[in-house]
């Protein structure tokens, strides 16, 4: 495995770094991804007024919760990147481990909802709503867990004050994960 | 991860570091490293051609077997036996997305791209080397559970390349429970795998472009292949979303496509076509791009027009999300929704058609060398016209009902498909061929090639067009069991365009003869073979890991200075310092 740089990455014909460059573009494919589920999501809704009495059975005060919760890890990633640009490299690892700890709560209260909800006969076949609802907040999670593992490696690297751009770059991508879930927040809990 | 880390290569934040050129290409790798665990742009483009290659004799020969069923109902069919209904449906399923999404888009996409992008905009390899390997390896773990699903119990998806609910979501009817969800499993890993690739590219040709290097001064092609990636970015993505509910359909059971279950089939038709159109598009816009680098090498004329090609391929990008329903005439979709992509689908054959033109306009008063890749993009030009017009038939909502799902929508899209993955990959191997491994391929072979493939090209489909025009319906087994279908003349047609299909697939096998034979004994190539404008001539043929061992091209001017008045060679290198003194 070639392990220098190529000289393409360290090019900045934008002016702005490679790695924040695609970043963007990597959201962007994203974007769609959501989008597509999302707006299916929305027709069917339109088209099913009886849902809501499906809806109605998630639990708002624990969809709340857990925008607080991925609210706040958003904040520390933000911290987090100011440390960096502060080259301080152990004190953004450090905010950095506040925000996976904000996706790990996020990750427990939410099996605890599903399993409570799993345990009263909501599962994932028993109406379209379910469908949708186990489906666009499971490809959100993997996201968080994805959003996860890469901080790890970020932060450790960061820690030695190495590629402290991707404290950045991680953050922006956190971000996206955080926003996604603002419209699945209102869209399966709050529409009842 | 940390393997850049380990070489002692600390970065602050984002600061940027370029090394010496002298790090490149120096260190010895073994075999399995330098051709299989590589992050060299060129060697992954190969490895990205070569299985695109094995996928299309896959493609080929499920085509043959269906195709001799057809002409020859009930026969058996020699390598295969006697073809069943079930082994029917697998094999044109098989073939249409064999040959979209595992020969079309790594070929002109990701093999071309990968090869061409860092050469012609001039830098030394991806941004991203190593997620570039990464691309290529999801992608060909696509391929092996694609495989994987002809052997399962079962056999391979039957439910078209479309694969529409209920059919493909429930084993009931399609039959091969195993099968059709290994197939969405493979689907959905190479979109991964494009979307991996797509970001490189995009990133590679806003950020690493040579100094000097304007928008404007970009290769056609490259900005085609870019072009095709944003497309491709921004319309697979509900696919993706579409495919993981299919999926848990299939297996878990959900409804998502199932009306009983409070679902709805036609949104999977929505989300399939939403990105199946600008599909067309993803792969068009390359050939196009190829089209328009060798008819001005080989006809030593300026691009006619180099912005309008640009404005009306981006144009043609943003107006193919707007056209998908058209696909959807007789699915039950209100017929004032019907009206609207009638007139947005007759609307994008405007940019198409501009950009035609001015390669016409450019063709003419041109010195035309007659070489094998100018042949190949002539017809390029000429057959995929055909395509473009028998698309107004078929988009005009009223003509739609009659012609749809008939040979004549096969044939149709063939005439856009073909010359787009073969006609436009074929121009592209025969010029790059002499930088790729640094030998000319034969010429006179490459002419024999040539005119077999045009002719049973043109052979298979015009009799296509006509049995879809007296009602032939595509998905049929086996014709002889309707009386309508075998009106006088209708079976000699589907005999003639089997025989030439035959005469195609083997006229392949000249290609292949001609193209492996000259990787090891073709005649040396120079530089620069074609006297070409654009970088990727700069380098030597083939170009070594680095791609250029003088350093690194500055550019000058645009990349279609053919023929210049002022100068004394018809060529005019990008990467060519103007002379002292001059104005421009």
């Amino acid at each position: 495995m070639s392990a220098t740089r190529p000289i393409a990455t360290t090019r900045e014909a934008t002016g702005m770094p490679t790695g924040r460059l695609a970043i963007w573009w990597v959201i962007a494919s994203e974007i769609v991804i959501f989008g597509g589920i999302l707006g299916s999501y929305i027709m069917h809704r339109l088209g099913h007024p009886e849902w809501q009495y499906q809806s109605e059975h998630t639990n708002t005060w624990i969809g709340a919760f857990n925008t607080f919760v991925l609210l706040t890890s958003s904040l520390c990633a933000v911290l987090a990147h100011e440390q960096a640009a502060k080259k301080n490299g152990p004190g953004a690892a450090r905010y950095l481990m506040f925000t996976t700890l904000g996706g790990l709560v996020f990750l427990v209260v939410k099996s605890f909802e599903w399993t409570n909800e799993i345990k009263h006969g909501f599962t994932i076949t028993s109406n379209t709503f379910w469908s949708f609802y186990y489906t666009a907040a499971g490809l959100h999670a993997l996201h968080i867990i994805a959003g996860m593992i890469i901080m790890l490696i970020v932060a450790a690297d960061a820690r030695k004050n190495r590629e402290l751009q991707r404290v950045e770059n991680i953050g922006i991508y956190w971000h996206f994960v955080d926003l996604v879930w603002i419209f699945l927040f209102p869209l399966l809990y709050i529409a009842k | 991860m940390s393997s850049t880390a380990e070489h002692g290569h600390s970065h602050g934040g984002g600061d940027a570091h370029a090394h010496g050129h002298d790090d490149h290409g120096h260190h010895e790798q073994g075999w399995f490293l330098k051709y299989f665990w590589s992050t060299d742009h060129k060697i992954i483009g190969m490895q990205y051609l070569f299985t695109g290659m094995f996928m299309a004799l896959i493609g080929g020969f499920a085509v043959y077997v269906f195709r001799m069923q057809l002409a020859f109902p009930g026969m058996p069919v020699p390598g295969w036996g006697r073809v069943t209904a079930s082994d029917y449906n697998s094999l044109v399923t098989t073939h249409g997305s064999v040959m979209i999404f595992w020969v079309a888009m790594p070929v002109l996409i990701a093999a071309l791209g990968n090869y061409l992008i860092p050469l012609m905009v001039g830098c030394d390899d991806m941004v991203f080397p190593r997620i570039n390997r990464l691309s290529y390896q999801i992608f060909l773990i696509s391929v092996i559970v694609l495989i994987v699903s002809f052997l399962v119990q079962g056999g391979a998806f039957g439910g078209a390349w479309t694969a529409y609910p209920p059919l493909s979501a429930k084993s009931a009817y399609n039959l091969t429970p195993l099968g059709s969800t290994l197939w969405v499993a493979a689907v959905a890993l190479e979109f991964v795998a494009f979307l991996l690739g797509g970001i490189n590219f995009v990133t590679t040709l806003m950020n690493s472009r040579a100094p000097g290097m304007k928008m404007f001064d970009v290769p056609m092609v490259v900005w085609m292949i870019i072009i095709a990636s944003v497309l491709f970015m921004a319309s697979v993505g509900p696919l993706v979303a579409g495919a993981v509910m299919l999926m848990f359909d299939q297996q878990i059971g959900t409804g998502f496509f199932d009306p009983a279950k409070g679902g709805d089939p036609i949104l999977w038709q929505h989300l399939f076509w939403f990105f199946g159109h600008p599909e067309v598009y993803v792969v068009l816009l390359p050939a196009m791009g190829i089209t328009a680098e060798v008819i001005t090498v080989h006809g030593r004329k300026k691009l006619f027009a180099y912005k309008t090609v640009l404005y009306t391929a981006i144009a043609t990008g943003i107006i193919s999300f707007f056209v998908w329903a058209h696909h959807q005439f007789v699915a039950g979709i209100d017929p004032r929704m019907a009206n609207i992509f009638t007139v947005t689908t007759l609307i994008i054959s405007i940019p198409v058609a501009e950009m035609v033109f001015v390669y016409i306009a450019t063709l003419y008063g041109a010195s035309i060398r007659l070489t094998t890749p100018m042949l190949w993009a002539l017809s390029f030009i000429g057959e995929f016209l055909m395509g473009g017009v028998t698309g107004i038939f078929l988009g005009a909502s009223g003509a739609d009902i009659y012609f749809h799902d008939t040979y004549f929508v096969l044939a149709h899209f063939h005439y856009t498909f073909f010359p787009i993955a073969f006609i436009g990959t074929f121009a592209a191997l025969t010029h790059w061929f002499p930088k790729m491994y640094g030998r000319m391929m034969n010429e006179a072979w490459g002419k024999v090639h040539f005119w077999f493939t045009i002719v049973g090209f043109n052979f298979i489909f015009i009799p296509l067009f006509l049995l879809g025009a007296r009602g032939d319906h595509r998905r049929i087994y086996d014709p002889t069991h309707f009386p309508e279908l075998m009106r006088a003349g209708m079976q000699d047609m589907r005999v003639i365009a089997t025989i030439s299909l035959l005469v195609l697939l083997a006229a392949q096998v000249v290609f292949l003869v001609n193209f492996f034979y000259s990787i090891f004994w073709g005649p040396k190539a120079s530089k620069n073979p074609w006297e070409a404008n654009t970088l990727e001539w700069v380098a030597p043929s083939p170009p070594p890991h680095g791609n250029f061992p003088e350093g690194l091209p500055n550019v000058y001017r645009g990349p279609y200075e053919y023929a210049h008045p002022d100068r004394k060679e018809d060529y005019w290198p990008q990467n060519v310092p103007p002379p002292e003194g001059a104005a421009s």
